[in-house]
C-alpha cells in the first residue's frame, strides 16, 4: 500500500513541474509542442514490455499495446522533428 | 503485480525522466526546439534500454516494436503539412489504445480483487475514451465523416450520460470490493470489467461526435492531455517511474495547450462540451448594410497602392491548401514595397499552431507572425487586410454585440483597418453558426472563390 502512496507523489509532482514547465510558450510551436508531448505520451511503450504473455489473449493485448505504442513514439518523434526543421529554414 | 524492479533499471528511469523535462522545456523556446525533441527522443531511447532487461518474450516484443516502428515512421514521413491535425489526432489515439489495452492485460492476470483494481479501471477507461475520441477526431479532420446531424448529436449526449451512469455504477462496485466493503465474486468483477472496456470505447464517441470543428483545437489538446494521463495511471498500475512522470509531463501540458485554446474563444471547457454553440440560442441579430463584391483586378489595384497590409488566415486558407500562394502574393508584395504581417489567431484553423504550421511549410518567416494582441492597437494603421478563409475570428460581433454567441471572444479586430479584402467561397456562416457583419461593413469587400485560385489570379496580375 505504502509504494502506490509514494508514486501517487511522484505523480502529483510531475503534473505541478508539468504545469510550471510549459506555461509559456509561443504560438508558433503549440503545435510542435503538441505532437512532441504526443510522442512522450508512447512511453506506454515501456510498461507494455513487460506485460505478460502467457496466454493466447495476454500474447495478442502486449503486442497490440506495444504495437500502437511504438507508432505513437516513432511516429511522433519523427513527425515532430519534420515539422521543427520546417520552422528552421527560413 | 510488476516484477520487482532492479537498482539499474531505476537509475535509468531517473535519468530518463529527467531528459524528458529538460527536453520539453527545449521545446518549449523557438531556438531550442529541434534539441528538445531530441533529448525527449534520448530519455525515451534509454527508458527502452534499460527495460529491455526484463523482458519475458523478445520474438513477440521486437517483431510488435519493429512493425510499429515501420508503420510509425511510414506515416511520418509521407503527411503532407496540411494533414498534420489529423495524424497527431491519430497517434494520440494509438498511445491511449496502448494503455488500454496495458491495463486489460494487468487485469486478466489478477486473481482476486485489490485495490489497484481501481486504477486499472480508470486506466482502462481514460485510455478508452482517449482512442475512441481521437479517432472520431481524425474522421472529423480528415473530413471523412462529418458528424454534424442534431439527432445524432443529441443521441450521442445521452448515450454519454447513460455510460457515466453504468460507470459510475460499476466503479462503485469495483471500489466497494477493493476496500471489502461488499465483496463481489471475482467472476461478477470479471462482467464489469468487460462492460467497461466497452464503455470506456462508447464513451469516447459520444463525448467527440457532437463536438464541431471550430472546437477542434480545444478537443484535440484535451485529448492529448488524456493520452498523458492514461499513461501516468498506466505507471502507477505497474508500478513503473517512467510512465508515470512522462505521463504527467504530457498530461500537464496537454491540460495548457487546452486552456490557452478555451480563453481564446472566450468560452470554459464545461460550455465547449456540453453546451455548444448551437444552444445559445441568439443568431446575432439582424446585420445593416450591403455586402459589396470585388473582382481580383480592383483587389490588385487595391493592394499595388497599399503600403501596410495584413493576411489573415483561417481554415479555408488550409482547405484550400493556398499557403505556398500567400507567400507567393507576400514576397511579390514586399518587392513592391509594402510591409507585409500575418495576423494568427490562436483557435485560427483546427489545431492549436494549425497556422503556423503551415505558413512555415511555405517557408513564411515567423518574424512576420503575429498575434492578435500585438496586432489590434495598431490596426488603424493597416491599409489593407486579406482575410484568407477565416471567418470567426474576425468576427466583430465579439466585441460590438453583447447577445451574440461570441461576444467577448478576443478577435483580430480587422474591421478597424483601412479596407478589408475577405477572400471567401460564398456566404455562409463560420462553425458557429453566427452572421458575421464584418462582410456588411463599409470599408469590406468581397472577393468570392477559392481562395487559392483568387490568389493565383491576384499573383499573376502582380507578374504582369
Amino acid at each position: 500500500m505504502e509504494i502506490y502512496l509514494l508514486l501517487f507523489f511522484i505523480l502529483i509532482l510531475s503534473i505541478f513541474l508539468g504545469l510550471e514547465l510549459i506555461s509559456k510558450i509561443p504560438s508558433t510551436l503549440h503545435t510542435p509542442l503538441m505532437s512532441g508531448a504526443n510522442a512522450i505520451s508512447g512511453i506506454t511503450l515501456v510498461g507494455a514490455l513487460t506485460l505478460d504473455t502467457g496466454s493466447n489473449l495476454q500474447s495478442v493485448l502486449a503486442f497490440f499495446a506495444i504495437l500502437f505504442a511504438s507508432i505513437n513514439v516513432f511516429g511522433g518523434y519523427l513527425v515532430t522533428n519534420r515539422m521543427l526543421k520546417m520552422f528552421k529554414k527560413k | 503485480m510488476s516484477v520487482d524492479l532492479n537498482f539499474l533499471q531505476q537509475i535509468g528511469y531517473v535519468f530518463s525522466a529527467m531528459l524528458f523535462i529538460y527536453g520539453l522545456k527545449m521545446l518549449g523556446k523557438e531556438d531550442t526546439a529541434v534539441k528538445g525533441n531530441v533529448i525527449s527522443a534520448l530519455g525515451m531511447l534509454l527508458a527502452l534500454l534499460v527495460t529491455f532487461g526484463n523482458i519475458l518474450n523478445p520474438v513477440l516484443i521486437f517483431s510488435a516494436i519493429l512493425t510499429g516502428g515501420v508503420i510509425g515512421s511510414i506515416f511520418a514521413i509521407k503527411v503532407k503539412m496540411t494533414s498534420i491535425p489529423e495524424m497527431v489526432a491519430l497517434f494520440n489515439g494509438f498511445g491511449g489504445l496502448s494503455s488500454f489495452f496495458l491495463a486489460w492485460s494487468e487485469f486478466n492476470t489478477y486473481a482476486s480483487v485489490s485495490v489497484i483494481l481501481f486504477v486499472t479501471c480508470l486506466t482502462v477507461f481514460i485510455g478508452g475514451v482517449t482512442f475512441s475520441g481521437s479517432l472520431i477526431a481524425y474522421f472529423k479532420l480528415s473530413e471523412i465523416f462529418k458528424g454534424s446531424s442534431k439527432t445524432l448529436n443529441t443521441i450521442s449526449r445521452w448515450l454519454l450520460i447513460v455510460f457515466l451512469g453504468y460507470l459510475a455504477i460499476a466503479m462503485l462496485q469495483v471500489i466497494s470490493s477493493s476496500f471489502g466493503f461488499f465483496v463481489f465474486d471475482f467472476e461478477i468483477i470479471k462482467i464489469v470489467f468487460l462492460g467497461l472496456l466497452v464503455i470506456s470505447l462508447l464513451s469516447g464517441l459520444a463525448f467527440v461526435l457532437p463536438i464541431g470543428g471550430g472546437d477542434m483545437p480545444v478537443v484535440i489538446s484535451l485529448l492529448n492531455s488524456l493520452s498523458g494521463i492514461a499513461a501516468a495511471m498506466a505507471g502507477i498500475l505497474l508500478s513503473n517511474t517512467a510512465l508515470i512522470v512522462a505521463g504527467c509531463l504530457v498530461g500537464a501540458s496537454g491540460l495548457i495547450l487546452t486552456l490557452i485554446m478555451a480563453k481564446s474563444m472566450n468560452r470554459t471547457l464545461f460550455n465547449i462540451f456540453f453546451v455548444g454553440f448551437s444552444d445559445t440560442g441568439v443568431s446575432g441579430g439582424e446585420v445593416e448594410g450591403e455586402v459589396k463584391p470585388i473582382s481580383a483586378e480592383d483587389t490588385f489595384l487595391i493592394l499595388e497602392a497599399a503600403s501596410s497590409i495584413l493576411v489573415v488566415p483561417g481554415y479555408g486558407m488550409a482547405v484550400a491548401q493556398a499557403q505556398h500562394v500567400v507567400k507567393e502574393l507576400g514576397d511579390l508584395l514586399e518587392e513592391n514595397n509594402a510591409e507585409i504581417s500575418y495576423g494568427i489567431h490562436p483557435v485560427a484553423g483546427r489545431m492549436p499552431g494549425h497556422m503556423n504550421v503551415l505558413l512555415a511549410e511555405a517557408n513564411v518567416s515567423y518574424d512576420n507572425l503575429f498575434e492578435p494582441k500585438d496586432l489590434n492597437p495598431r490596426m488603424e494603421t493597416v491599409d489593407v487586410v486579406l482575410v484568407i478563409g477565416a471567418n470567426d475570428v474576425v468576427n466583430p460581433s465579439a466585441t460590438e454585440q453583447p447577445g451574440s454567441p461570441i461576444y467577448g471572444m478576443p478577435i483580430i479586430e480587422v474591421h478597424k483597418a483601412k479596407t478589408v479584402v475577405v477572400l471567401k467561397r460564398s456566404m455562409s456562416s463560420g462553425f458557429a453558426g453566427v452572421q458575421n457583419p464584418l462582410f456588411f461593413k463599409e470599408n469590406t469587400r468581397m472577393l468570392f472563390g477559392d481562395a487559392k485560385e483568387s490568389i493565383s489570379k491576384l499573383v499573376a496580375e502582380f507578374k504582369e
